[in-house]
């Protein structure tokens, strides 16, 4: 720079400004100002106002602003909405525990025994395309599979092992965790396959070599290495049960209950304030689940 | 593992994976199958006979609500999402690369909108609206509600995707004298278009098929997820399972030539 002469630097200078530079700082806060402005708007501004509708006074037409924890009361204070939130949590566990169990092994399978890359991914894809596609479709699809005059029902008269159908398949807590199950693994396999396509192969190969059993080698290795994509996998089905309505309204055929579907229920009763006091118990009995899980695990790094 | 012969353990999973297959698709089938009932089957099996009268009675009006309109709104409104959501979710992921002040706040955010309830998101946009006497409408307020559930799946990809993005590239293309556009126009974008079309992908199936977000934000006039709900408690003939076939093809065109992109996209990188 020393060397340079004065018409030089200014050569460059002009060049400079020229090609117009905003300061670095000022560049990132403007690509995050979309995503700011959007979720600002339509996740908090909304969740804030049912916070405070929640305790806001209201009739068959419509709300008063208030300051009344009648609506907190009422929930809490009624043993059915315990007894809801006992049966949403119920779902969560069994999901969960089947979920946890069918998407590890799938991801183990396709991530340890599939040798070839495209293999993986072609088998992967065959797992994920249906996820692509309508829920409500994939839940009524089992309707004509569990009905009283579905498939499995005529079949095992056919082959004379029952001369009743079974009633309990369908519009049943059985179908409803079928249902759900059958509508999320998705989201474990895919965390959990994530992180074990990631673990170093030669880490397996020590551990053969220092004598370990496939199984040891699966409880000692593999396993703790997949606890990161076991724990997103696990914040997915959990949230996802916890907030659904549709599968338990759609599959148990009202017979059993869900907090959302109690939620979704009050809204369709216009009792609005109602339903935000049992919105923000839920959020906040979710939202402490996933600190929870979140202890567990760095998001940011797992990405 | 690699081994010449394969374990016991490889076939015992090998055929869990073939029965997980089944149950994910069997049941897909089985609609598949009976959307072709003859005019007098009911909603299970055995056909009786095979007819297409039920793909017909889509497009009577008395038979479904409004098929063709909510199809028509449903498919707007992802093209919509679509976009906002590759545009939003790249900005954001190059803002992430660097730190700034917020970014964490933001990121969890982000996180946060993919854990709260969906139902919690469709009940607050509503009574927004209701509050600030707006209309709802699928093109204002379902538009809004359907973003908070695919942009935290766009920023998740790209924030992963630039992860694992080596910083080389753009300086070697700035050691060569490129301007900042430059090397973002012809180098950063070609290497993460294919991860832009999967954004892409997922910004249009998630909002096609979405209904929890558009229960309370869709106003008037239903989208097609809405209208197949609405059907499953008061349709009892095989013209539901047509509609599920339609959309269900109508999806899997759509992921095909998705892929079918990115897989040209790739191609093309890898010659050049």
């Amino acid at each position: 720079m020393t060397t340079m002469t004065s018409s030089e630097t200014d050569k460059v200078e002009g060049m400079r400004g020229k090609s117009f530079r905003l300061p670095p700082a000022l560049i990132s806060y403007l690509q995050a100002a979309p995503l700011t402005l959007i979720l600002g708007a339509f996740l908090l501004i909304p969740i804030l106002m049912i916070a405070v509708v929640s305790f806001w006074d209201y009739d068959f037409a419509q709300m008063y602003p208030d300051f009344l924890t009648m609506n907190y009361e009422e929930t809490l204070g009624s043993w059915v909405t315990w007894k809801t939130y006992l049966n949403t949590l119920k779902f969560a566990f069994l999901v969960w525990a089947i979920t946890l169990f069918v998407g590890f092994w799938v991801a183990y399978f396709l991530a340890f025994h599939i040798r070839t890359t495209a293999m993986q991914m072609v088998l992967f894809l065959v797992c994920t395309v249906p996820f692509l596609t309508s829920n409500i479709i994939r839940m009524i699809s089992w309707i004509p599979v569990l009905g009283r005059n579905g498939l499995v029902n005529s079949t095992l008269i056919k082959s004379g092992l029952i001369s009743e159908p079974i009633e309990w398949l369908l519009y049943s807590d059985f179908a409803v965790v079928l249902a759900m199950v059958h509508l999320y693994t998705l989201f474990m396999v895919t965390p959990i396959f994530n992180t074990l396509m990631r673990i170093d192969k030669a880490l397996v190969e020590a551990a053969r070599d220092a004598g370990a059993s496939s199984w040891q080698v699966l409880t000692n290795v593999i396993i703790p290495l997949a606890k990161p994509g076991m724990a997103i996998g696990t914040i997915f089905v959990v949230t996802l049960v916890m907030a659904d309505f549709s599968t338990v309204q759609v599959m148990s055929g009202g017979q059993s209950a869900s907090v959302a579907l109690m939620m979704k229920n009050q809204m369709s009763l216009l009792q609005y304030p109602a339903a935000a006091a049992n919105a923000v118990v839920l959020l906040v009995l979710v939202l402490l689940m996933v600190a929870g899980i979140l202890r567990i695990v760095d998001i940011r790094k797992e990405l | 593992m690699t081994g010449e012969k394969r374990g016991r353990e490889f076939y015992i999973l090998a055929i869990f994976f073939a029965v997980f297959v089944l149950f994910l698709y069997g049941p897909l089938s089985a609609i598949l199958i009976l959307s072709f009932q003859g005019p007098n089957g009911g909603l299970t099996f055995p056909l009786n006979g095979v007819s297409l009268r039920w793909f017909a009675n889509l497009f009577e009006t008395q038979a479904v609500g409004d098929f063709g309109g909510s199809f028509r709104r449903s498919l707007m409104l992802g093209l919509m999402v679509m976009i906002v959501t590759v545009i939003v979710s790249l900005l954001a992921g190059l803002a992430f690369r660097r730190r700034f002040i917020g970014s964490t706040a933001l990121f969890y955010l982000a996180v946060a909108s993919l854990v709260v309830p969906s139902i919690i998101i469709s009940l607050g946009i509503g009574v927004v609206f209701q509050q600030i006497g707006l209309q709802p409408a699928w093109y204002s307020s379902a538009f809004g509600a359907h973003l908070t559930w695919t942009l935290p799946f766009g920023v998740l990809i790209m924030f992963a995707v630039f992860n694992r993005f080596s910083p080389a590239y753009e300086e070697a293309a700035r050691d060569l004298g490129a301007t900042s556009w430059q090397t973002f126009a012809h180098v950063v974008l070609p290497m993460i278009a294919p991860s832009l079309v999967g954004v892409g992908l997922f910004g249009f199936t998630l909002s096609y098929d979405e209904f929890a977000r558009t229960l309370m934000t869709a106003g008037t006039f239903n989208t097609l997820p809405l209208e197949i709900y609405g059907m499953t408690t008061n349709v009892t003939t095989p013209v539901l399972y047509a509609l599920g076939t339609v959309t269900t093809v109508f999806s899997f065109l759509v992921i095909a030539g998705t892929l079918g992109l990115i897989v040209r996209l790739n191609r093309r990188r890898q010659q050049s």
